[in-house]
């Protein structure tokens, strides 16, 4: 069905997809920090650069899909050829994590202009975009590179970016720049345990390419320094994905950077990680290795429960509707590492299903904030009271995707929690299944306490009447709400990606 | 800085005067040896920006900053990274992979030219890059305080 | 048992340099100690993987002598360091368990010397390049930190933070009481 994208693709395009996808925010990224204009043309690029990206990723897509069961992509960097050389590899699970990062992308860029123009001073817009743009390039990278130490680097170039960008939200709240410190000095801690782990699995096999280090290992088998390893690569990308009891840089990023930072970092930051963690288990160390050598079910499903309630619980005694959100986040961070725990191709699909959706749904609602504090300041639960009825647009925009995170059927949420209940029971998990229910109830209070305060209270402040955001904002917000939608009542596209993407792994863990 | 109260620098400037020059000859060394024993772009760009720290340090950061502007050391980290990416780019129009030096002049096989001045290429814009991001490194936290004054030394 | 804590005195090493490291981190209440404690943390990866490459009697990788004639020589040396490098690889890989016969790895290979596997050394290169960078950038934002609290103590930050969180919580509370 995606044919159509490669008749009118050039032939250049679709040679040299994987270089050009990293490579365009790469070259562009310097470029648009010197750009004039008080950041109003480095935006404009901003926007056509994740734009292309996005076809790019779409031919990469129809290219994986034009063959049954997955094409694999490999394009060797430099000509060298792999596993000496640097190999991008695009299978049906990366080029998921692909497009979603590059939609995300191109819709957070559409919609950050006004909310730029509000938080970051004139002469910082233009290397704000930079910054974007060499994170964007990062995620990117992580996802489409098929070398261990490669990912590392393009990991740290995004978290670098981050920490910036982070930093920048100072403009309106100096509580940014602690919380900027923390994320660097524990996103750091979590990029060198990760680079540790690879040293000893490179010792064990001599080999950096994830494909080749598969291979090796079944030889290697479990030795000590494999195991280590794994522990340490474990725990590395386990602190990038704010697994759970690694999870407290992430609430106060999350607070107090500027909003059009948020809603792209909800949307794709952590998903980047826990595709790399999810690389790693599956398509690097076997499936016996990982969940009957390492007992890897015993750790993070207990983890991914965990996160579930707890954070779920925090989120309810949250005042600040960004924390709540924030803390939503590391929430929904254990439903996706319930179900890659259950370590069958049913779970994964599940997880990667809810990755997806969630990405949709938490960029919707960080992009509703956004657009309700432009006008109205103030994050506060408090602040956001009877916005129902001066800002329609906006907040029905919010509400669907609460309920979509909630779980109401015809929405994305319910979908994936769906597919990951019934995952759940397939594999006699009854009990974690209801624990998913509960977990669902908390979400009901959490989001229920901001709805009821948006649509049922009277307006904090009566001076100000008209509250709707901006057109740009309004058009990428309702373009992710529709999608929440469409996946709810059709979610056959999507899951069947996700499908692909688990059974790539479970295919390619074997070979 | 440069007044009668400065007189006890004398030794400092005197020594550091002929040393600059040396030290960017020697980053320019590091750099076009690193073809046959270890050096290159990496190396040399810290080097060079040695020389300008130096200076810097014995004159002033006031008339460093005259010398090479902060905004020529964050152009020439930009100019840099597009060299390095430009060479990527090249090989992309040439038909390669990315950053694939040997078609780099459609020379024939067993040819080692591409690989030669790729190579080359890619260090100098490895130069200019770390040169310009180390320089506006040490710009960005020297520029905020106020300069330490003679009497402090 | 002595020679065998002996033997491994670089992995010794290795460990209390990355314990200080972190403890530095976690215990140093200073940002600027904490991002030194990182970069002790670091400094000590890099060791690790520096000693991850050598191979007992192997020299700087670099070719000479019959090797690089082997290799044609010349301007061609970039190109015949780029093989040495995959094949030192392997060769490395046999060394890092610990036992293995290295001389015999380069022999295979039909190199007359000795190399050091070079591989590791590239890339902590580029580890060096990205601490560095999150360096420049963490004490980038200590300066401002500075700027904006008048303290680089995290713990009195926290405590600045805290009256405001909690004023503004007693703000909510009143609004809440006595809706305007």
């Amino acid at each position: 069905m995606m044919d159509w994208i490669l008749q009118i693709a050039p032939a250049f395009a679709e040679a040299h997809a994987p270089a050009l996808l990293i490579l365009l925010p790469m070259l562009a990224g310097p470029i648009a920090a010197f750009l004039p204009g008080g950041g109003r043309v480095a935006w404009g690029m901003t926007v056509i650069v994740t734009g292309l990206c996005t076809l790019l990723s779409l031919i990469l897509l129809a290219q994986v899909r034009s063959i049954e069961g997955g094409a694999i992509i490999s394009y060797a960097m430099g000509g060298w050829a792999p596993p000496h050389g640097i190999e991008f590899r695009i299978d049906a699970l990366n080029v998921l994590i692909l497009l979603l990062v590059s939609v995300i992308a191109f819709l957070t860029s559409i919609f950050g202009w006004p909310t730029i123009k509000a938080e970051i001073a004139d002469g910082k817009r233009a290397m704000f975009f930079g910054a974007f743009q060499v994170c964007f390039m990062g995620l990117l990278g992580v996802a489409a590179t098929g070398d261990a130490f490669n990912l590392f680097v393009f990991l740290e170039l995004s978290s670098i970016a981050t920490y910036v960008l982070v930093a920048l939200g100072s403009g309106r709240d100096r509580r940014a720049l602690p919380a900027a410190i923390n994320y660097l000095l524990m996103g750091t801690i979590g990029a060198s345990f990760y680079v540790v782990g690879v040293g000893f699995l490179y010792a064990a096999t001599g080999t950096l390419n994830m494909a080749d280090l598969a291979v090796q290992l079944q030889d290697v088998g479990g030795n000590r320094a494999v195991q280590v390893g794994f522990a340490f690569i474990l725990v590395g990308l386990g602190l990038k994905a704010a697994m759970f009891p690694l999870h407290q840089w992430l609430p106060n990023a999350y607070s107090y950077s500027p909003s059009f930072v948020t809603a792209f970092l909800a949307a794709t930051a952590t998903k980047v990680a826990i595709y790399a963690m999810v690389r790693f288990l599956f398509s690097v160390f076997s499936l016996d290795f990982a969940f009957e050598g390492m007992s890897l079910a015993l750790i993070l499903a207990p983890m991914g429960i965990a996160a579930m309630l707890a954070c779920s619980f925090q989120a309810i005694f949250q005042a600040d509707i960004r924390r709540t959100l924030a803390y939503s986040s590391v929430a929904q961070v254990g439903y996706m590492l319930l179900g890659i725990s259950l370590g069958t191709a049913a779970g994964v699909s599940a997880g990667m299903f809810h990755l997806v959706n969630h990405a949709l749904m938490k960029g919707a609602l960080f992009m509703a904030v956004a657009g309700a504090v432009l006008t109205y300041q103030g994050t506060r639960i408090h602040d956001f009271a009877g916005l129902g009825r001066r800002a329609p647009w906006t907040m029905t925009a919010f509400a669907i995707a609460g309920l979509s995170l909630i779980g109401v059927p015809l929405t994305a949420g319910f979908q994936s929690k769906f597919a990951l209940v019934s995952a759940l029971l397939e594999s006699g998990w009854w009990w974690a299944a209801l624990l998913v229910v509960f977990s669902s109830v908390l979400a009901v209070i959490y989001m229920g306490r901001i709805l009821e305060a948006v649509f049922f209270r009277a307006p904090a402040n009566p001076h100000k009447e008209h509250g709707e955001a901006p057109l740009l904002i309004l058009v990428p917000l309702w373009i992710l709400a529709i999608a929440n939608i469409w996946i709810g009542v059709d979610g056959g596209f999507v899951y069947g990606l996700a499908t692909d993407a688990a059974e790539a792994l479970f295919i390619g863990g074997a070979s | 800085m440069a007044g009668p109260r400065s007189d006890h620098h004398v030794i400092l400037r005197v020594v550091a005067k002929p040393l600059i020059p040396i030290i960017a000859l020697f980053a320019l060394y590091v750099h076009f040896h690193g073809d046959y024993s270890p050096g290159g772009g990496f190396q040399a760009g810290v080097i060079i920006v040695v020389a300008v720290v130096l200076y810097a340090l014995v004159f002033g950061i006031t008339p460093a900053m005259r010398a090479v502007p902060p905004v020529f050391a964050r152009s020439l980290a930009a100019l840099g990274f597009i060299i390095f990416a430009g060479v990527g780019v090249w090989a992309l129009i040439m038909g390669g992979n990315f950053l694939d030096y040997d078609v780099l002049f459609n020379e024939e096989p067993g040819g080692h030219m591409g690989q030669h001045y790729g190579i080359i290429a890619v260090e100098v814009g490895v130069l200019f890059a770390v040169a310009g991001s180390m320089l506006s490194i040490f710009y960005a936290f020297a520029g905020r305080v106020t300069e330490i004054k003679d009497e402090d030394w | 048992m002595l020679e065998f804590v002996l033997e491994r005195g670089n992995y010794w090493a290795i460990i209390g340099l990355m314990m200080i490291g972190l403890y530095t981190l976690f215990a140093a209440t200073n940002l600027i100690k904490k991002l030194v404690g990182l970069s002790i943390f670091q400094t000590s990866i890099i060791l690790f993987y520096i000693s991850l490459s050598r191979i007992d009697g192997g020299t700087a990788p670099i070719l000479y002598g019959k090797d690089a004639k082997g290799h044609s020589g010349g301007h061609d040396e970039a190109a015949g360091a780029h093989g040495a490098a995959s094949e030192a690889a392997h060769a490395a890989s046999d060394a890092a368990h610990g036992a293995a016969d290295a001389a015999h790895g380069a022999a295979s290979h039909g190199l007359e010397h000795v190399y050091s596997n070079p591989l590791p050394h590239v890339l902590m290169l580029t580890a060096i390049v990205v601490g560095v960078a999150t360096l420049a950038v963490g004490l980038a934002i200590v300066v401002r930190i500075r700027e904006a609290y008048g303290t680089i103590e995290s713990d009195e930050i926290r405590e600045t933070d805290l009256e405001v969180a909690r004023a503004e919580y007693a703000v909510d509370q009143a609004d809440e009481a006595n809706p305007a």
